[in-house]
């Protein structure tokens, strides 16, 4: 197992945002987390990312918990994150914003060896890659929030909301792009409020609601679900 | 519908072109100061002026860029900043009195105290405060401020008399028509450009530099890229406090007369200087700080009284900014995260 979340707790103040979630990911899945606005969905990928400290459960990562490990070294261990918002570095340039993807490695080569392949997967952002972050459309700054997560060449990559505000063209291409980045070997934790497309692109799916996972199943399961048909898929 | 467009759109309007008429009005303003200025004394000295105020300027810009880049990352007005300058000058003080150094080695000495101080203070009083309210670690700058200038000026420490500073060169001094330029100038000059351009380097160059820019704008995701924020920190109070401390030495060469309250008025002036600029600018606490000292000087020069005024004119430049454009000249407003 890649990832083993288990039961695990999270609460900023007095607000409990995760009360006992338990989840994994085998190597090479696309498992996504689906569920409403508030649901503790980007608070999940803030925990494992490191950005915060659960007050009860574990986080294991190829065996090793890392409920205790600074972000940089959980970056280092090969998770990366592409948060909520895409959250690029508006000041800095394309370039920039992926030299700080590649921040944990220290091996000139291999960052420009990322450098290429990131290029190669996203040839607007080579186009681009003088221009300031915050000048980019926004599913061009998408790609580069995604181009970014991959530069570390993480394990496993975690997506939060990666459809957020885009045209409908553009979301076909990014699951198209997450389905090939997967296809070369990354495994993905996705999460998603757009719940067909998530399901279409996943092996499994777990639904979060207010702190919990309600469901849990294979991505055609959840699709054929009634209750995830009425409260996600809009019948 | 239109009409709808239009009733909006006029008040902007409106709000433009007052904007453009201040403006103009602050040019026209400046232009005929200039003019008047030079009419009252001759151009000679209006030029002696300008050059003495610029000089001063080189000077804050080393202050102010520390003020602009810490508050750039943790949005944190520090108020010791302006006695970590008096510590660079004291150390360069007794490197270059009591053991006879030179000036380079002295004002690399004082550029080092200064950065060990400066991440010490971080550490220790500022890092606690991370996630409090700003203004309890605003309370605490001020708080550092007062037990630099006080306990420096124990019998012990500093003393709290004034020193003269002993200048590590004979000042030499050309007349180019009328116009005095001293060799202190020219060190000025070359050693606060020198720092800048490295400074520039570092900031736009380096890895670390980057990771600067990346955790001024954004710190959670800085963090999930893997930079470590407080380090990253630590080395932005590292380099504010290099410029202050050679900041210091030349301040200290410029003026020969040095006391553990230094570093106040330079200190405050700096900060204007970095408002005026756009706080969190690092261009714009230069241009500022080059005006700052301009106003200083021209002031002293032409103003009756003009030496007790200096002081008053610098804070009334701070309340025009605030009044005209808060967010300095090369300030963007600073958008809410939400
Ligand atoms: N910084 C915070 N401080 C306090 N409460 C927070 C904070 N961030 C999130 N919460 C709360 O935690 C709960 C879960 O939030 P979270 O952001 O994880 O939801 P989400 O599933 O990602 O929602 P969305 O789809 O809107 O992004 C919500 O009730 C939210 O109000
Ligand atoms: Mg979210």
């Amino acid at each position: 197992m890649l990832l083993e979340v288990e039961d695990l707790h999270v609460a900023y103040g007095a607000i409990r945002a995760l009360q006992g979630i338990t989840f994994h990911i085998e190597e090479g899945e696309i498992v996504t987390l689906i569920g409403a606005n508030g649901a503790g969905k980007s608070t999940t990928l803030r925990t494992i990312s490191g950005l915060l400290r659960p007050i009860a459960g574990d986080i294991r990562f190829q065996g090793q918990s890392i409920i205790r490990t600074p972000p940089e070294r959980i970056v280092k261990m090969g998770i990366s994150q592409v948060p909520e918002g895409r959250q690029i570095f508006s000041k800095l340039t394309v370039m920039e914003n992926l030299e700080m993807g590649a921040y944990t490695r220290r091996d000139k080569a291999g960052i420009a060896a990322a450098m290429e392949m990131v290029f190669a997967s996203f040839p607007r952002l080579q186009e681009r890659r003088r221009q300031l972050g915050g000048t980019l459309s926004g599913g061009e700054q998408q790609m580069l929030a995604m181009g970014r997560g991959l530069m570390s060449q993480p394990k496993l990559l975690l997506l939060d909301e990666p459809s957020m505000g885009l045209a409908p063209i553009l979301v076909d291409e990014i699951f198209e792009i997450i389905r090939r980045i997967n296809a070369q070997g990354t495994s993905i934790l996705l999460v998603e409020q757009n719940a067909a497309m998530a399901l279409s692109v996943a092996h499994r799916g777990y639904v979060l609601e207010t702190g919990r996972i309600v469901l849990e199943g294979t991505a055609t399961e959840l699709l054929e679900n009634p209750q995830v048909r009425r409260a996600y898929l809009g019948g | 519908m239109t009409s709808i467009t239009r009733s909006l759109a006029s008040p902007k309007v409106l709000l433009r072109a007052v904007a453009w008429a201040v403006y103009i009005a602050l040019g026209v303003g400046i232009l005929w100061g200039v003019v008047a200025l030079v009419r009252l004394q001759g151009p000679v000295f209006f030029l002696q002026a300008v050059l003495d105020g610029l000089r001063l300027g080189f000077v804050y810009a080393l202050i102010a860029l520390g003020y602009t880049m810490v508050y750039g990352i943790v949005r944190l007005i520090n108020f010791a900043h302006g006695d970590i300058f008096m510590v660079g000058a004291f150390t360069s003080f007794y490197a270059i009195t009591q053991y006879k150094w030179g000036f380079f080695p002295a004002i690399l000495l004082a550029m080092f105290v200064c950065v060990l101080l400066n991440v010490v203070i971080e550490r220790v009083a500022y890092k606690p405060l991370r996630n409090a309210p700003r203004i309890a670690a605003l309370i605490t700058a001020i708080g550092v401020s007062f037990f630099l200038e006080y306990f420096t000026a124990l019998k012990w420490v500093f003393s709290a008399d004034y020193i003269t500073y002993q200048r590590p060169f004979k000042v030499v001094v050309w007349n180019i028509k009328g116009i005095l330029i001293s060799n202190i100038t020219v060190i000025i000059v070359i050693t606060t450009v020198l720092l800048l351009l490295i400074l520039r380097y570092i900031v736009y160059n380096t890895r670390m530099g980057k990771a600067m820019r990346a955790t001024a704008l954004d710190k959670p995701t800085a963090r999930l890229m893997g930079i470590n924020v407080d380090g990253v920190i630590s080395f932005t109070f590292a380099l504010g406090a290099a410029l202050a401390g050679a900041g210091g030495v030349l301040y200290a060469i410029a003026f020969p007369q040095i006391v553990t309250f230094m570093g106040i008025m330079p200190g405050l002036k700096a900060f204007v200087a970095a408002v005026l600029g756009g706080i969190g600018n690092i261009m714009g606490a230069f241009v500022g700080s080059l005006l700052m000292g301009m106003v200083d000087v021209l002031v002293v020069s032409f103003v009756p009284m003009g030496s007790r005024l200096r002081d008053l004119f610098a804070f009334l430049v701070l309340i025009i900014v605030f009044l005209v454009k808060p967010t300095g000249i090369f300030g963007e407003p600073e958008v809410e995260k939400v």
